[in-house]
């Protein structure tokens, strides 16, 4: 019951959010230079057909009485048309919706295992050598940006041994029989592992450099906090018990350690989430970012306010998502 | 225990200068000294836990005859799992919060000592009743946190004589507790001691606590063992004039007015000048 609560209170401020945000961009993108119109229209164009154009987008009226047409027909699903592709803004952005997430969940998978293993590998040597060298590959990892590790990633293995593919979602020439645009699951679902595995040997490498990055700040944060978890009694008691090092830390320390780490882990998903975009672009991934791409270089105003809102809207299910798991994980609060 | 010397790596001096010191099976010993004198060293040293900084020099800890020291890692950590088992000082540390307590106290008895799971949740239940818990069933399935200070300190106790240990070192299980409690703890122990007739390490500052549960003692200055004698001995007339100062500066609870008695200037010289002696022995050895 307390949580259903917390639950309603949480989007509730999420609609304020995403009122706040809608305003932004709005105002925003109208504001900065660029007209949409001028760079639909062939040169040579008539004034009078800049003028009619600009009508029949509405881009004569007030930014105000804009921003009215177009949130009332946001409340009623209807996010406008994009005015390159001339279609509908909420298609267009659910079509590439999927290949971002999975590109993204596939990259936070990838990190947690890394970064996870870095810190339970670095605990168990503390004080070694080998923690020192464990630290110091954290560090790079962490002060090299995802675009950069993204040029290495296709340096290695797209250039010099090429074993990834490094542009693109899927082969073009495959004939993909699916009725959604979640590949990678589908192809699982649909059991065919020909399919999942060229989707995936496209997917690895843009995942990789979003993983890096995040992979260290979690190995970080998470050894940190192991540190200060082996210092407890309870995991001392452990240790009299008879258990092995790695079996005090993965199922004493661990399961502690985890809490702390995981809210900053959820702040640092977003951030990875905004990483896509650079990265899509890099990799010619068919995603919402490189669609944001595209659309501010168009100046296509619906499809940008679309894509922003939809930002908007994973960035706060994602740490709605956070919290719940700290509640479920923390037996504390679970019994509140 | 013999001659166990140790010290923290790279350090000039020992923290440990050739203790030994023997609990017998059904023996309760007390390990008494001020802090830092190296009563804890010794604890951890039986148990395998010393801090990674601490080196052992010299010495043997025998456990039935085996030297714990000569073992290989693994293996020694599996045959202290087995035979040893400590009642921690704080109990509102020593459990893990996000685990049901059930399963903490019966890990080691299926993990190392290979039992089944019904046969060690039915040995739990039974040594929850023995520490007078009145629904053990429920409290197995309670987290830490749903359970008051008193309790986790029980359950602890009853988690310590699970395995039927040989050997069980008591880290000053009663200081984090407050004085009520303490009392009733102590005697708790002393009962599962003498019911399970193991071997008890007691290790304690208070000497009040000593002459209630211990029939021995071993009194600990600078990690110099400097008076080992039974408790009959020892409360009328200790031999060491530092064990004698030491007794003396214990507050008595029957004349609350009595103020505290330090330790005299010239006993401490006195103790002091016996390690530096000891350290001179050790270094031209």
């Amino acid at each position: 019951m307390q949580l259903f609560r917390a639950v309603i209170l949480r989007l509730l401020t999420t609609a304020v959010t995403l009122s706040g945000v809608a305003v932004i961009v709005f105002v925003v993108i109208r504001v900065v230079p660029g007209n949409p119109i001028a760079m639909m229209l062939p040169p040579g164009a008539t004034d009078e057909d800049v003028a009619r154009l600009t009508a029949l987008y509405g881009l004569d009226k007030s930014i105000f009485r804009q921003f009215l047409i177009w949130a009332g027909g946001v409340l009623q699903g209807d996010f406008g048309t994009s005015i390159t592709t001339r279609q509908p803004v909420l298609g267009l952005v659910l079509g590439r919706l999927p290949a971002t997430l999975e590109l993204s969940v596939m990259a936070l998978v990838i990190a947690t295992v890394i970064g996870g293993f870095a810190a339970v590998t670095g605990t168990r040597l503390r004080g070694t050598r080998s923690e020192a060298a464990i630290d110091v590959a954290n560090g790079m990892a962490l002060s090299v940006p995802d675009f950069l590790w993204g040029l290495v990633l296709i340096l290695l293995f797209g250039v010099l041994w090429p074993v990834f593919h490094i542009s693109g979602r899927v082969t073009p020439s495959i004939d993909l029989p699916f009725t959604t645009n979640f590949y990678l699951i589908e192809s699982l679902v649909r059991l065919r592992p020909d399919l999942w595995w060229d989707i995936v040997s496209h997917m690895l490498l843009p995942a990789l450099a979003l993983a890096i990055p995040l992979a260290a700040i979690i190995g970080q944060v998470l050894k940190q906090s192991l540190k200060e978890t082996m210092h407890l009694d309870y995991v001392t008691l452990s240790r009299t018990k008879g258990y092995s090092e790695t079996h005090v830390i993965t199922r004493e320390a661990l399961p502690n350690a985890v809490l702390p780490a995981l809210t900053l882990v959820g702040v640092q998903f977003t951030f990875l989430i905004g990483g896509t975009v650079i990265i899509e672009r890099l990799f010619s991934y068919e995603g919402l970012g490189n669609m944001a791409i595209d659309a501010v270089i168009n100046r296509d105003l619906p499809l940008i306010q679309g894509i922003v809102i939809l930002f908007a809207v994973i960035f706060t299910g994602v740490n709605l998502i956070v919290d719940l798991a700290c509640a479920a994980l923390n037996p504390r609060l679970r019994h509140g | 225990m013999r001659n166990l010397s140790a010290r923290v790596r790279g350090a000039p001096d020992r923290l440990l200068r050739d203790v030994s010191l023997s609990v017998a099976p059904g023996e309760v010993r007390g390990l008494v000294g001020e802090s830092g004198a190296g009563k804890s060293m010794i604890g951890k040293a039986v148990l395998g836990i010393l801090p990674r900084a601490v080196e052992v020099l010299s010495g043997e800890i025998l456990l039935e005859g085996t030297d714990l020291l000569r073992l290989a890692p693994a293996d020694r950590r599996r045959r202290i799992g087995a035979t040893c088992a400590l009642i921690p000082q704080d109990p509102l540390t020593a459990l893990n919060p996000s685990r049901r307590i059930g399963p903490q106290m019966t890990d080691r008895l299926v993990d190392i000592l290979g039992w089944s799971r019904t046969k060690a949740q039915g040995r739990a239940r039974d040594l929850l009743a023995e520490v007078q818990i009145t629904d053990p069933d429920r409290v197995l399935r309670q987290y830490p946190h749903e359970l008051s200070g008193g309790m986790r300190q029980r359950v602890l106790i009853a988690a310590a004589f699970a395995a039927e240990p040989k050997l069980i070192v008591a880290d000053e299980p009663t200081t984090a507790l407050d004085v009520t409690v303490q009392k009733e703890v102590l005697r708790l122990i002393a009962d599962m001691q003498a019911r399970h007739g193991t071997a008890l390490l007691f290790v304690t500052h208070d000497l009040g606590v000593v002459s209630k549960v211990c029939q021995s003692l071993t009194v600990l200055y600078g990690g110099l063992v400097v008076e080992d004698a039974a408790l009959r001995d020892f409360f009328p007339a200790p031999a060491h004039p530092y064990a004698r100062a030491l007794l003396a500066a214990t507050p008595k609870y029957t004349d609350p007015d009595t103020s505290l008695v330090p330790v005299p200037q010239e006993v401490l010289d006195g103790v002091q000048a016996q390690v530096v002696a000891a350290d001179r022995g050790w270094r031209d050895g």
